[in-house]
C-alpha cells in the first residue's frame, strides 16, 4: 500500500458512448425484440451504467486494489477472523473448469468427481469434530449457527419438549445472540467469571427445563480454553438440554481435543478461519454443521450419500429435515478449499496448525504483556485480548488509536473493542502461517507506539490514501450510492 | 509443513520465551480425558503435485458446461464472463483482504463496495443497496423479514408457485417458528392468477413476493400486481434476473419496494451452486430494516471523500438479539466480480447480452416445439427461459439427450406435480444456432428412441 491519489469512481471516468465488451452478432434470425416481449415490458433506454473502455476498467480496480491492505502483502492480526496465508494450490485447483462449470441441477451421474470429494470433506469435518454427521449447505458461518440452532429446535419440537431459551456467554461473538433470536429462542446472557470463563453459578442459575441450547466457543473469545466444558456438557444433558459449539476457534485445537468427545452435540464451522480461504473483503465463507446422531435426522437436504456400488448422489429424502437455509447445494467453491487444505495438511499437519497457532500467540503475547496487560491469563490459545485501558487513563491512548498507528507501521490493525468484557480491547490472532521474525517486528512495533507521541496516535494513520475518517458524519447523513449531487459534497 | 515457518530454531526459541519445553505444554489447559489420544483419521498429506493429481483427477470426471452443451438455468446460468472480471477480482490486494473494518487500510474494498451499491441501485431503480447476502433466496427470504418489521404485519407473507421452489423452501424453513403464515398462490398458466392473489390478500399480509422473469422464464404484468398489493398495504418483493435488466423496466418503475436477486449471472462461475451473490435494494423509507453491510461515503480529516462500513447500529455485532438480522459477512469477492461485470459490459454489453439471450431463447422455443413430442407449457412472453411438455418420461428423455452431449433442461416433476411431463430449458447468449439446432436434433431423436 502507498499514498496515491483517489481513484475516481467509475462513474466519474465514464464518457457516453465509451464501451467495453461487445458480443458476437445475433445467430438466430433477428427479430425486432417488441416481437418477442410487449413492449410495455421493455425499458425505454439501456440501463444507467457507466461506459467505459477496458484499460479504463483495469486501471481502475487495479489502483483500488493497491489502496488495500491484504494478507498477502501485511500482517494482519485479526483476532477472531484468523487471518491467514491463503494456499495458492487451491486457488489453482478451484479455477478449473471441472469445478466452475459445473451446473447445481446437472444429473449425479454427472458429478461423480465431485460429489466424491464433496462426500470425503463430511467424512473429514464429522471426524476433527468427532460428531457423526454433516451438512455442507450454510453459506456462512451465521447461517451456520442459525440451521444448528433450528436442528436444535425440530428435535425438541419432535420430542414434544417445550424449551424457548438460548444461553449464551457474555464473551460470545455478536451473531450467537442474533442467530438464536432468528431461530424464535429467546436469549439468556450467561456472565464470564473473574478468569475469563463461564460462571458455573449463573449457568445453573438458569439451566431450567426450558433452556434448549447453551452456545459456547472454546476456546473462547478471550482466548482461553475452558476446561470445565466437560462439566458443562454433563449439566446440560442431565436437564436434556443441548451444547452448541461455536467453531469460530477451530484452528486452536485442530487434532488436540475434539468437540463431539468434550460433549458437544451440534457446532459449526468456519472452513475460510479454520482450513483458509479467499476473504475477498468480507466473504464467500461457508458454514458447514455437524451434529450427533440424534441430530442427524432433521439436518437440511440435500447431503451427498454414497451408494453400495460406489457411486455418489444428492439425498434429498430426509423427512424430518428443518427444510433448507440456502439455493443449491452450498457454497461449493469455499469448501472444496477446505478439502484441498485438509488433504494438503493431513492428520500430522492439522494437528501442527494448532500447535503452531497455539505457539505463535503465545510467543507474541510473552513480548507484548508488560506494556498491554492481559487481564485473562498469562497462558493463551490461538489468540489473546490484551487491553489499552491503563494507556488510556494515562496518556489518552485508546485502542483505536493503537490500532491506526499500527497501520503506519504496516500491519493491519488488530481486532478492538472486542469482546466486550474486556475494556479498550486489542484482540490479536497471529495464526500459524506467520514466522518469528514478523512476531518481532510486530511486537516492536506495539512497544514502541505505547511510548510515542498521543498526537502522533489521535492523527494516525499518516501514510494511508486517507486520514482518520468521520464515521458519524457517515452514519449521520447516509450517502449510500454516488449522485452528481453526492460527488459534489 | 509448507504453510507454517517456525524453524525446529525458531521453535525452541519460541518454547524458551513462553517458559514451557514441548509444543505439547501448550495444551496443558486441556483435561486429559478429553484429549485425542491418536492421530485424526483423515487421510494422509499430500503435496502440492501429489494433489493437483487427485483432485485434478477427480474433477476431470465432472461432465459440466464445459463438457455438454448447457441448457440448464432455475436461478444459475451459463452466461459470458469477460477476461478482466477473473483477471482483476483475483489480485491478491482484493482477494486476501477482511471485511474493511479498518477503513483507512481498506479503501480499496470500501470504494468498490460503494460503486456496486450504486450499481446495484442504477439497475433496479431503487434508492439503496446493501453490499450484498449469501445468495439470491437468501435475499428472497431477508426481504421478508424486513417487510414483516416494517409494516408490524404478522399475519401472512404471499409467496406464489411461480417464486423459484428453493428461495420458497428457504422462507418455509426461516419463517417456520415465526408468526406469519407462507401462503402459496397458484399459477396454472405460468403467471400468477390476479383473481387468486386478490383473494390470498389481506390486511394482515405483510408482503408479497413476485418474481420476475418468473422460476418458469414468463414475464408477470407486474405494474397491475404491485398495484393490486400496495391497494392492500402490503410490500412488493420484486424477485429478479439481473441480465433482464438490461432489457426490461426497472423494478423501481413498476412499483417494486424491495428488489432482491441471484446475482451469479453477473461474472460469477456455476461453481455447483455456489459462492453465489444475494443482490438486496430497497426504497429509503425501509432502509433502516436493510440487513447486512452497508458502505457510506463520508470525508477524512483533510475533507477528502472516502468510504467507510456504516449504520452498524443494525448490525448483530453491535445489537446482538434485536439486529434486523444474523446476518455477519457478505459475498464481498462475488460482489467486486459482478462490478466488474457491469463496468466491463457497460449499458450496451448487458443489453446485448439480454437481447441475445431472448433471442436465442425464442429460436430455441420454436425449435423445441416443433419437435414431435414436445410442446410449449406456457404460450406467452418469456425472457431466456421456458418450459417444454415431453409427451415421454422427462428422466429418460434429458438422459438420452444427455448422452448426445447436451445438458438439455431441468424435469420440473420433482417441485411441480402438475408438471410432472416439464422440461425447463435456459438459453443464454453462449449457445450457438448451431447448438440449439443439435438440441432440437437430440430430443427428437431422444424422443423417437424412448
Amino acid at each position: 500500500m502507498y499514498k496515491l491519489d483517489p481513484t475516481p469512481l467509475l462513474f466519474e471516468s465514464s464518457r457516453p458512448g465509451r464501451a467495453t465488451a461487445v458480443l458476437p452478432a445475433s445467430d438466430v434470425p433477428a427479430r425486432p425484440i417488441d416481437e418477442l416481449i410487449p413492449a410495455s415490458q421493455l425499458a425505454s433506454s439501456a440501463p444507467p451504467l457507466p461506459e467505459l473502455s477496458e484499460l479504463d476498467v483495469v486501471r481502475h480496480y487495479t489502483n483500488l486494489s493497491a489502496s488495500n491492505m491484504s494478507i498477502d502483502s501485511n500482517f494482519y492480526p485479526l483476532g477472531s477472523c484468523t487471518m491467514k496465508y491463503n494456499p495458492k494450490r487451491n486457488e489453482r485447483l478451484a479455477g478449473l473448469p471441472g469445478l466452475g462449470a459445473q451446473h447445481p441441477y446437472q444429473d449425479d451421474s454427472t458429478l461423480q468427481g465431485l460429489l466424491a470429494i464433496l462426500h470425503e470433506l463430511q467424512g473429514c469435518l464429522a471426524e476433527i469434530a468427532g460428531l457423526h454427521a454433516v451438512s455442507l449447505q450454510p453459506a456462512a458461518g451465521a447461517q451456520g449457527e442459525l440451521t444448528a440452532l433450528l436442528v436444535a429446535a425440530a428435535y425438541f419440537r419432535d420430542r414434544g419438549e417445550k424449551r424457548t431459551k438460548v444461553l449464551i456467554p457474555d464473551s460470545a461473538h455478536g451473531t450467537n445472540p442474533a442467530s438464536a433470536h432468528l431461530a424464535g429462542f429467546e436469549t439468556i446472557t450467561i456472565k464470564s467469571n473473574a478468569s475469563g470463563l463461564v460462571d458455573l453459578a449463573d449457568l445453573d442459575r438458569h439451566l431450567g427445563d426450558d433452556a434448549a441450547v447453551f452456545m459456547i466457543t472454546n476456546p473462547n473469545t478471550v482466548g482461553l480454553f475452558d476446561p470445565q466444558i466437560g462439566e458443562i456438557a454433563k449439566r446440560l444433558h442431565d436437564r436434556g438440554a443441548l451444547l452448541y459449539l461455536d467453531g469460530a476457534n477451530m484452528n486452536a485445537i485442530l487434532g488436540v481435543v475434539r468437540p463431539g468427545d468434550m460433549g458437544v452435540d451440534l457446532m459449526h464451522y468456519n472452513p475460510h478461519k479454520t482450513f483458509s480461504g479467499p476473504h475477498g473483503g468480507g466473504g464467500p465463507g461457508a458454514g458447514p454443521i455437524a451434529v450427533r446422531e440424534h441430530l442427524a435426522p432433521y439436518l437440511p437436504a440435500p447431503v451427498v450419500g454414497r451408494r453400495d456400488d460406489g457411486t455418489y448422489y444428492l439425498d434429498h429424502d430426509r423427512p424430518k429435515s428443518i427444510g433448507r437455509v440456502r439455493t443449491f447445494f452450498g457454497n461449493t467453491g469455499v469448501l472444496f478449499r477446505a478439502y484441498c487444505y485438509i488433504r494438503s495438511q493431513g492428520p500430522e499437519g492439522l494437528l501442527r496448525v494448532a500447535q503452531h497457532a497455539v505457539l505463535n500467540a503465545n510467543y507474541l503475547l510473552q513480548q507484548v504483556k508488560d506494556v498491554y496487560p492481559v487481564p485473562f491469563g498469562g497462558r493463551c490459545m490461538h489468540e489473546f485480548v490484551a487491553s489499552a485501558r491503563s494507556l488510556a487513563r494515562e496518556r489518552g491512548i485508546r485502542a483505536m488509536d493503537i490500532g491506526k498507528r499500527l497501520i503506519d507501521y504496516n500491519f493491519h490493525a488488530p481486532t478492538v473493542y472486542f469482546p466486550l468484557i474486556v475494556p479498550e480491547a486489542l484482540m490479536i490472532e497471529p495464526t500459524e502461517t506467520e514466522s518469528r521474525e514478523t512476531l518481532d517486528a510486530f511486537a516492536r512495533a506495539l512497544r514502541a507506539i505505547a511510548s510515542e507521541d498521543p498526537q502522533l496516535l489521535h492523527d494516525a494513520p499518516v501514510s494511508t490514501p486517507v486520514s482518520r475518517l468521520d464515521e458519524v458524519k457517515a452514519a449521520k447523513t447516509p450517502i449510500l450510492k454516488w449522485t452528481p449531487e453526492a460527488a459534489a459534497v | 509443513m509448507a504453510y507454517i515457518a517456525n524453524t525446529p530454531d525458531d521453535i525452541r526459541h519460541m518454547l524458551a520465551a513462553i517458559g514451557i519445553d514441548s509444543l505439547d505444554q501448550l495444551f496443558d489447559v486441556v483435561p486429559a480425558d478429553l484429549r485425542l489420544n491418536r492421530p485424526l483419521a483423515v487421510p494422509p498429506a499430500l503435496t502440492e503435485l501429489e494433489l493437483t493429481t487427485h483432485v485434478g483427477g477427480l474433477l476431470n470426471r465432472n461432465e459440466g458446461a464445459d463438457r455438454r452443451v448447457c441448457f440448464l438455468g432455475g436461478g444459475a446460468y451459463d452466461h459470458f464472463i469477460p477476461a478482466v472480471v477473473d483477471n482483476l477480482a483475483s489480485r491478491g490486494e482484493f482477494y486476501t483482504a477482511y471485511t474493511p473494518y479498518q477503513a483507512e487500510a481498506s479503501q480499496g474494498t470500501l470504494q468498490a463496495t460503494f460503486e456496486y451499491q450504486t450499481l446495484v441501485a442504477q439497475l433496479t431503480g431503487m434508492d439503496v443497496s446493501n453490499a450484498s447476502l449469501y445468495d439470491g433466496g437468501s435475499a428472497v427470504s431477508e426481504a421478508i423479514l424486513m417487510a414483516i418489521t416494517s409494516t408490524r404485519r404478522f399475519g401472512r407473507v404471499i409467496i406464489p408457485e411461480t417464486v423459484h421452489p428453493e428461495h420458497r423452501q428457504i422462507a418455509s424453513t426461516m419463517l417456520a417458528h415465526l408468526e406469519p403464515e407462507v401462503v402459496t398462490v397458484p399459477a396454472p398458466k405460468g403467471v400468477i392468477d390476479p383473481k387468486a392473489l386478490a383473494e390470498a390478500l389481506t390486511d394482515d399480509t405483510a408482503a408479497v413476493v413476485v418474481q420476475h422473469p418468473n422460476f418458469f422464464g414468463r414475464l408477470e404484468d407486474m405494474e397491475a400486481l404491485a398495484a393490486a398489493v400496495h391497494a392492500r398495504g402490503a410490500i412488493v418483493i420484486a424477485s429478479v434476473d439481473p441480465i433482464s435488466l438490461g432489457l426490461l423496466k426497472r423494478p423501481g418503475d413498476y412499483g417494486a419496494d424491495i428488489v432482491v436477486a441471484e446475482g451469479q449471472g453477473l461474472g460469477n462461475p456455476l461453481t455447483f451452486g455456489g459462492p453465489y451473490l444475494g443482490i438486496m435494494a430497497c426504497r429509503e423509507a425501509y432502509l433502516r430494516k436493510l440487513p447486512g453491510r452497508i458502505v457510506g461515503q463520508t470525508t477524512d480529516r483533510d475533507g477528502k471523500r472516502c468510504w467507510v462500513l456504516t449504520l452498524q447500529t443494525r448490525e448483530q455485532h453491535i445489537r446482538r438479539e434485536k439486529a434486523t438480522s444474523n446476518i455477519c459477512t457478505n459475498q464481498g469477492l462475488l460482489a467486486l466480480r459482478s462490478s466488474i461485470y457491469l463496468a466491463a459490459m457497460g449499458p450496451g454489453g448487458l443489453r446485448q447480452a439480454a437481447e441475445l439471450s431472448t433471442r436465442k431463447a425464442h429460436y430455441a422455443a420454436e425449435r423445441l416445439a416443433a419437435v414431435p413430442g414436445l410442446s410449449l407449457a406456457f404460450p406467452g412472453p418469456f425472457f431466456k427461459e421456458f418450459v417444454v411438455r415431453s409427451s415421454k418420461d422427462p428422466a429418460k428423455v434429458l438422459a438420452a439427450v444427455g448422452e448426445a452431449g447436451y445438458h438439455g433442461g431441468i424435469a420440473l416433476g420433482r417441485w411441480y406435480p402438475s408438471l410432472a411431463d416439464g422440461i425447463l430449458v435456459a438459453v443464454t447468449e453462449k449457445r450457438t444456432r448451431e447448438e440449439i439446432d443439435g438440441l432440437a436434433a437430440a430430443y427428437e431423436k431422444a424422443l423417437k428412441a424412448s
